[in-house]
């Protein structure tokens, strides 16, 4: 038992990358073209989540250069999430002003 | 705890893929970036707790204070124009932050609990690649954003440049290899290693035109999910794992795509430039420069049967998309029939031209793709050019020596008449003439956008 127990664990995360690859493609590949950049944006905001790895990376941090680089790692974390919203956000709110335009 | 954490992380990554699939139709787009967004959030909030997290609390809220702050007002204060430059930027940032990850776990010593080699090989990969995305996001933003330094892609170029980008690369990989493989957390050793690694992403950026900047930022966003997601399993973090597949592998279809659109491989935009492709001296441009008044254009329009408008970059500079939708409002109610064109690239990004026209609240069925509209050109009356260039050039179809050769273009000269509203006489965004400025039957139309459609839509009214 315990070998498969460790076949499982070797296996679940290529499990993992498979299926969330081909999520990806079936995201993306049906998507009209005038959708294009604010998908990208949103992607873009998406991988954002290196935040929460910075995080954890600057709280395991002990010498002052991994601190440096912790602290480096959580403002460009921060700043791909945050400014990831805000930009993908403005795109999106003119697809709100085109409906029910006819005035 | 780990548990609570392992849940949160989970929600979190189904809100992600619950927000972007959202985000692939109109109507439920603008939701779609909130659900992502509260899954950003609570993943942000429960890592606080994080049994990993042993302290540096201040520094971690300085850090995403500071960061987030100037992403903040960076993102709220930049206009529509300046968001791809915006959205490579953020990239950038990451792909720093993956590579700053790796740095910090390869430096650090873990002492009796030592990361098992194959974790260092996902970590060496993961700062590599990130560091290539950031260095190259830099230098994209720097053009997009039309900085003086690099400005004039072609003295970057210069013979046994890819030789050498192969070498440093190749040096790169060996090196990150030896630390993965020695265990090193020799600062001199991983110091060179990511001077490498960002001197590639940049070499590799640098010589590329701004005309195929969209390709190369959608290449660097799927690099940056797959830094992202190397980087979460060498922390063991199933949301940045997940997050960061997702995003590596959309962001490569949609490079792909744009690719297409362009009718350029991937290897093509990136290992050869505009200069380098063409096989010889471009054909001499012939014929004249013919301008018009703004009057003589609206009186042509106005009696037209058939309008087509070809937005380019020029509208989005100008901020002119409000006036000329204005303006087909006045045609439309002559019963003129109206339609707009956009090409694959039209702009500096696939749909950006979409994005202005909505904002100016053109309905979506008076927008055409290129393949839907290119048979229609020659049933129209007046084409009518705002700003857009290279995606218009006949040169494409026609001349084998020219660097856009092949692309598919909008056929606007085969209309009966071509308007071409310009700020001046100076060539597009890939450097080259435009024989059709100089056809027969085209007419230039000098100015900025705004201020011709503001003409045009005068000239209409006086017309009664």
């Amino acid at each position: 038992m315990e070998i498969m127990k460790q076949v499982v664990e070797f296996f679940s995360p290529i499990y993992i990358l498979m299926l969330a690859g081909f999520l990806g493609y079936e995201i993306i590949s049906r998507v009209p073209v005038i959708l294009h950049t604010p998908l990208m944006s949103g992607t873009n905001f998406v991988h954002g989540i290196v935040l929460v790895g910075a995080m954890v990376a600057l709280g395991q941090a002990q010498t002052p250069t991994e601190q440096l680089w912790g602290f480096v790692a959580v403002l460009m974390g921060a700043g791909n999430a945050v400014g990831g919203f805000f930009v993908t956000e403005r795109m999106l709110e003119m697809f709100k002003s085109s409906k029910g335009q006819e005035k | 705890m780990g548990y609570l954490i392992e849940t949160i992380y989970f929600v979190a990554a189904v809100l992600f893929i619950i927000g972007l699939k959202r985000m692939s139709h109109p109507t439920t787009a603008r939701s779609g970036i909130l659900w992502a967004g509260y899954g950003m959030v609570v993943a942000t909030v429960i890592t606080f707790i994080h049994p990993q997290i042993h302290g540096n609390y201040p520094l971690m809220i300085a850090a995403i204070a500071i960061g987030g702050g100037i992403a903040w007002w960076g993102a709220k204060k930049v206009a529509m124009t300046a968001m791809p430059q915006m959205i490579a930027i953020y990239n950038g940032m990451g792909g720093g932050a993956a590579a700053a990850i790796a740095a910090v776990e390869l430096l650090k010593d873990h002492g009796q609990q030592a990361l098992p080699v194959s974790t260092l090989v996902l970590a060496v990969a993961g700062a590599l690649i990130g560091a290539v995305a950031f260095s190259g996001s830099v230098v994209a933003f720097g053009k997009l954003q039309e900085l003086k330094f690099f400005k004039d892609d072609a003295k970057f170029r210069f013979t046994g440049q890819q030789k050498v980008n192969a070498a440093i690369f190749a040096l790169a990989v060996v090196l990150g290899l030896i630390i993965a493989l020695s265990h090193s957390t020799s600062g001199v050793l991983i110091s060179v290693f990511f001077l490498l690694a960002l001197a590639f992403g940049a070499m590799m950026a640098l010589p590329i035109g701004g005309a195929d900047m969209p390709v190369v930022i959608s290449l660097f966003n799927a690099f940056t999910g797959l830094a992202v997601a190397l980087e979460g399993f060498v922390l063991g973090n199933s949301a940045m794992i997940i997050a960061g597949i997702i995003v590596g592998s959309s962001g490569t279809l949609l490079t792909l795509m744009m690719a297409k659109a362009m009718n350029r491989s991937v290897s093509n935009v990136l290992f050869s430039n505009w200069a380098a492709l063409g096989s010889g001296e471009a054909q001499a441009v012939t014929g004249s420069l013919k301008p018009m008044e703004p009057s003589d254009a609206a009186i042509q329009m106005a009696y037209a049967a058939k309008v087509i408008i070809v937005p380019g970059y020029g509208m989005a500079v100008a901020q002119a998309q409000h006036k000329i939708w204005e303006m087909s409002k006045l045609l439309i109610e002559r019963g003129t029939e109206v339609k707009f064109a956009i090409h694959p690239v039209a702009g500096r990004m696939p749909g950006h031209m979409n994005v202005l026209l909505a904002e100016a609240g053109v309905p979506y069925d008076l927008i055409f793709d290129m393949e839907e509209i290119n048979e229609e050109f020659s049933t129209a009356d007046v084409a009518l050019v705002i700003g857009a260039n290279d995606v218009v050039n006949p040169a494409a179809r026609t001349d084998k020596a020219s660097p856009i050769y092949g692309m598919p273009i909008l056929n606007v000269d085969h209309a009966k008449n071509v308007q071409v509203i310009k700020r001046g006489k100076g060539v597009g965004f890939a450097g080259i003439e435009n024989a059709l400025f100089f056809a027969d039957n085209t007419r230039m139309v000098y100015g900025d956008a705004q201020k011709v459609a503001a003409a045009l839509i005068q000239g209409i009214k006086d017309l009664g």
